[in-house]
């Protein structure tokens, strides 16, 4: 026996080195990573983002330069931090907190020590950056903004949130993406795609050669263009016109669907979030929750639509056939729809008929006929669902799809809302009446609004409103030219659309004729409350205006919300007629009309309720925007 | 009358068997020195993969010398050569030179050579040569007492300056075991190296505990007229005397960096920047092989150098990174063919000289191989023991090759002994 303990030994222990080689070898894979980790280096090459134009070719997006400093923690040799700090003019308290979260990032990841230098800085450091092992400066590209205006639209550039960094693979710390606007939407069609270089490594981290000649070497992809479909000149005028008010105007192209203006106020110049005061300017204006200027009015307020309503009120009650042209109502400066309850109206009264109630606007009119659709099925139920059908198919109640990131579906009530609020049921018509006016529990978003009207301006269908127009070789989305046919049958639109026209010649608009443009229009004043110090406040009233023109072959539909602007052609009347004008025109006539538009102020009405805000500063205001822009017009005159 | 030439009587399968161990040894020496963009020729004796060439190459007049030399003269002056290796290894405390904290090394100019490398060779020749004595019987306790004492002259001398290699003449003890030793050697033997392990890992009083209940469970298990309670007794002290020692040299005599080398390989230390870098790359190394490898010079810590002493003690974490667990099978297969080669020709000599002396260089083979591989698979503490064949150094190569090349003399010749 004693022959065979050697070789048992020797076969034992071979076992048990195979065992832990299969272990090390084959079963435990964490060591492949790790020994990349370890020798390769990888470098990455940043395209520049992609430029962004107007509708007609204007560049309005463009890039510019700028240098990051980046640090490796685990490259960090003693250094004169006194000096370095001074070089970067930082404190020596911030060096060594920057230094400690990168650390806890990665010892072995690039982090940004300090984002976004300009060319004077850059210089300055890179002549020392030698003395400064761990450091070194990574070149990006940064927004350029050759428009003052659109912030809201374009969005802006950021560096990935430590969220974006663990969700998403592409998106390294210090990587820049786009928010919000079409920076998000078009994120990756804007950025393109980063290059990468990988770096054989020794173990004094010196760089000894590319690895395996480059074989998994990429090259960097440039970002694409995009076209909007933004008209450059009508978006600066739009806020130009808002300035000192809050609101938004949508206007869209009707045959196509497409987003000519999109208006938020108040608004920033965006070239404020670009470069060091960037994160400095975007608190500021995160933290005001009063003006909210980050806050897209156009996609996200949900207002009550109030008398613009009534178009679909009118339509609805056509498709349904509980009226015609020629049913008539009463009107007694009011409408008692129930024992003690009375819907004030501020029409001329008299006999009503459908081309009458619209352009005098006439709630007995609406009431009535919204009661008349409601009752024409047994169970109020029912004809609220067949209602709430037809709203949806003029785009209500929904995200409709659009290609911005932002939305609010607003409200289109269905039984089931209902339900909710009256949950012993017993509920009639008449406690929904005042839906008919649009002051019920119907909301709408202003983009939601231009909608309507583009849909209205087609008689009968739309396109799925879009910020996109053209992607440099590719096509745009499908969904973007499929044609939406609402409930409401083509042949009851002509009657409304003469309603609407007649606005502008008899009715509440109608010191806002354009000579030779044929608008057709609807007012809005929507009441509003607030809750102030837990108290329901009832504000000044919100104006409303909604229109497309001309009338026939429309070329643009609109909708204006102007906070408590008091009545729809107070302010929101004027300032649609002004964008209308000059997009048809390119030149405006009325210029008393755009002066008093363009200075007037709702900020005394804004500071009932709140005080001054610190951001004002950074917000959009008068002098050299609105000078430029107002002497436009007056140049041509002088040129005719 | 059957050919007397060596070269008909060679066991050419050993041969074959050693050149290619060798030869995959260069390359991966190669690999592993060879720095990156770096055009050099192969000879290119600034370079360890040219030295090594050069080693390699003046194998071949040492293994000549070694063949043509009488077969008897290994026998005859196995005392003599057993001399001149302790005293070089003796003169190692006043001449010799200092390299990474060993004063191993004699300097001759720009060489130096490691008597440790020659004295395992010298060691089993003078064990061979006391265990073919007739009188020589291993029962006897003096007899198993001159025996240990051949193998513990060397260790005593390499031990100030090498406390891990060592270990590799606790393979001689087996050697002795296959001779006659009496069980119970090889059975303390054991028991120390796991109390000594255990007591590493746990507290001494937990240790002792458990050897209680060995202890008790063997006594009640045993029939009653072999029940000894006063043996059981001799052994619980001394197993506790033992286990204290263990504590007590553990924390009191070994060196931190020794200490360290134990700790890393229980998990107590994971300061992988610092003293556990070298295990943790070599395992990163071998690790990131996988099934097939990189390819060679394709190994990214390889090329990188980021394990320490590779081309040394190191190699095989090459063999693990360029050709994954496939080339890591044939290379542990290649050193299992040859020491099973080696067990297999000793089992068939004729003298009892050349049997022990060819066990004893199955099993320094053997233990080379396996305390390496196991060290650098993380198995084991780090110990400055080189894979035979393979890994980088004059005195190593030329070491194994006349340890190897002297049996393979000795087989040849055994037809015509007597």
């Amino acid at each position: 026996m004693r022959k065979v303990l050697l070789p048992t030994i020797i076969i034992v222990a071979t076992i048990l080195l195979i065992l832990r080689l299969f272990y090390l070898q084959v079963i435990d894979d964490t060591f492949k990573l790790k020994s990349d980790n370890n020798a390769i280096k990888i470098q990455y090459d940043y395209p520049e983002r992609g430029y962004i134009y107007d509708r007609n070719g204007k560049l309005m997006v463009a890039n510019q330069p700028s240098y990051d400093i980046m640090v490796i923690p685990r490259d960090l040799k003693n250094i004169d931090t006194l000096e370095f700090c001074h070089l970067l003019n930082i404190k020596k308290e911030d060096y060594i907190r920057i230094i400690a979260k990168a650390k806890v990032y990665s010892p072995r990841l690039p982090s940004v020590f300090l984002p976004q230098l300009n060319k004077a800085e850059f210089a300055a450091f890179q002549e020392k950056i030698r003395k400064f092992p761990g450091f070194y400066i990574q070149k990006r590209s940064l927004r350029d903004y050759q428009v003052k205006f659109g912030a809201n639209v374009f969005g802006f550039i950021t560096q990935a949130s430590e969220g974006t960094v663990k969700k998403n693979p592409y998106y390294l710390s210090g990587d820049l993406l786009g928010k919000q606007g079409v920076e998000e939407s078009y994120e990756t069609v804007l950025r393109g795609i980063k290059g990468v270089k990988y770096i054989q490594k020794d173990k004094y981290n010196r760089e000894i050669g590319s690895y395996k000649e480059g074989k998994f070497d990429t090259i960097a992809v440039q970002g694409e263009d995009i076209n909007l479909t933004i008209d450059a000149v009508l978006q600066q005028y739009g806020e130009e016109l808002m300035i000192n008010k809050r609101g938004g105007i949508v206007a869209i192209e009707p045959k196509t669907g497409e987003i000519l203006a999109l208006v938020t106020a108040p608004s920033y110049d965006p070239s404020i979030l670009v470069g060091r005061q960037r994160s400095k300017n975007y608190t500021m204006l995160y933290r005001d929750s009063i003006a909210k200027p980050l806050y897209d009015r156009g996609l996200l307020a949900e207002y009550p639509p109030g008398s613009p309503f009534k178009i679909l009120t009118g339509l609805i009650g056509l498709q349904e056939g509980v009226i015609d042209e020629n049913t008539a109502f009463v009107c007694n400066h009011g409408f008692s729809y129930a024992r003690g309850r009375f819907m004030k109206c501020h029409c001329h009264g008299g006999v009503m008929q459908l081309h009458r109630g619209i352009y005098e606007s006439c709630n007995t009119y609406f009431a009535s006929t919204y009661m008349r659709t409601i009752n024409k099925f047994v169970r109020p139920a029912d004809g609220v669902d067949v209602w709430s059908g037809h709203l949806k198919s003029f785009g209500l109640g929904q995200f409709m799809g659009y290609d911005l990131p932002t939305g609010r579906k607003g409200k289109a009530p269905t039984s089931k809302t209902y339900k909710r609020i009256y949950p012993n049921g017993g509920w009639r018509s008449t406690a929904i009446v005042s839906n008919s006016i649009g002051q019920g529990e119907v909301l709408m978003t202003p983009i939601q609004l231009a909608n309507m009207m583009a849909a209205v301006a087609n008689r009968g269908f739309y396109y799925t409103p879009h910020i996109i127009r053209k992607i440099e070789g590719e096509k745009i989305d499908k969904k973007f030219t499929t044609k939406h046919v609402t409930t409401v049958n083509h042949k009851y639109f002509e009657p409304v659309v003469s309603g609407l026209f007649d606005v502008y010649n008899k009715g509440t608009a109608h010191a806002l004729q354009v000579e030779g443009i044929e608008i057709c229009g609807k007012t809005g004043t929507a009441e509003n409350f607030a809750k102030i110090n837990g108290k329901r406040v009832k504000l000044q009233d919100h104006s409303i205006f909604v229109a497309f023109a001309p009338k026939d072959n429309p070329k643009i539909a609109i909708a204006v919300f102007v906070e408590n602007g008091y009545w729809g052609a107070r302010w929101a009347g004027p300032i649609a007629s002004l964008m209308i004008e000059k997009y048809i025109r390119g030149k405006i006539t009325r210029t008393d009309l755009e002066k008093r538009m363009l200075e007037g102020s709702l900020q005394g009405e804004y500071a009932k309720y709140t005080g001054k805000k610190e951001t004002d500063s950074l917000l959009l205001s008068k002098p050299e925007l609105t000078k430029s822009a107002a002497q436009k017009p007056d140049d041509a005159e002088t040129e005719n | 009358m059957k050919n007397q030439s060596v070269k008909s009587n060679l066991d050419w399968i050993s041969v074959i068997l050693y050149i290619l161990l060798v030869l995959m040894g260069w390359f991966n020496i190669y690999s592993s020195s060879l720095s990156t963009g770096e055009e050099t020729a192969i000879f290119d004796l600034s370079q360890f993969y040219g030295k090594q060439l050069m080693y390699i190459a003046l194998t071949i007049p040492l293994i000549i010398i070694i063949l043509s030399v009488d077969g008897k003269f290994y026998e005859k002056f196995s005392s003599i050569i057993f001399g001149v290796a302790l005293l070089s290894l003796a003169g190692l405390f006043v001449f010799g030179k200092t390299v990474k904290g060993q004063a191993n090394w004699y300097s001759f100019g720009s060489f130096g050579i490691q008597p440790a490398e020659f004295a395992k060779a010298a060691t089993a020749l003078a064990l061979a040569k006391y265990l073919s004595d007739v009188q020589v019987n291993l029962k006897d306790v003096n007899r198993q007492i001159q025996a240990l004492g051949i193998i513990f002259l060397p260790v005593i001398l390499i031990i100030p300056h090498d406390p891990g290699s060592a270990l590799i003449y606790a393979m001689f003890v087996l050697v002795l075991y296959r001779e006659g030793l009496p069980a119970w050697y090889l059975w303390t033997g054991f028991i120390a190296i796991i109390l000594f392990v255990l007591s590493l890992v746990f507290e001494p009083w937990a240790v002792i505990l458990m050897a209680i209940v060995v202890i008790a469970l063997v006594y009640l298990r045993s029939r009653l007229v072999d029940r000894n309670i006063v043996a059981s007794a001799i052994v619980l002290v001394l197993c506790s005397g033992f286990v204290f020692s263990v504590d007590y040299i553990f924390d009191n005599v070994f060196k931190q960096h020794h200490r360290d080398r134990f700790n890393i390989l229980l998990g107590k230390e994971v300061d992988m920047k610092g003293i556990g870098y070298n295990t943790n790359q070599s395992e990163i190394a071998i690790g990131s092989g996988g099934w097939l490898g990189k390819g060679f010079l394709e190994g990214t810590q390889t090329k990188g150098g980021f394990v320490p002493e590779q081309h040394t003690d190191y190699i095989f974490t090459t063999v693990g990174e360029e050709w994954g667990f496939l080339g890591c099978m044939v290379v542990i297969a290649l050193f299992l063919a040859l020491i099973f080669r080696i067990i297999y020709l000793s089992e068939r000599q004729k003298t009892k000289f050349s049997r022990v002396y060819g066990y004893c260089v199955a099993g320094v083979l053997f233990i080379h191989f396996f305390i390496n591989i196991a060290m650098v698979a993380g198995i084991f503490p780090t110990i400055g023991v080189p894979l035979p064949f393979f890994s980088y150094g004059g005195s190593g190569l030329w070491g194994f090759t006349i340890l190897l090349f002297i049996f393979l003399k000795m087989d040849a010749n055994k037809v015509n002994e007597w």
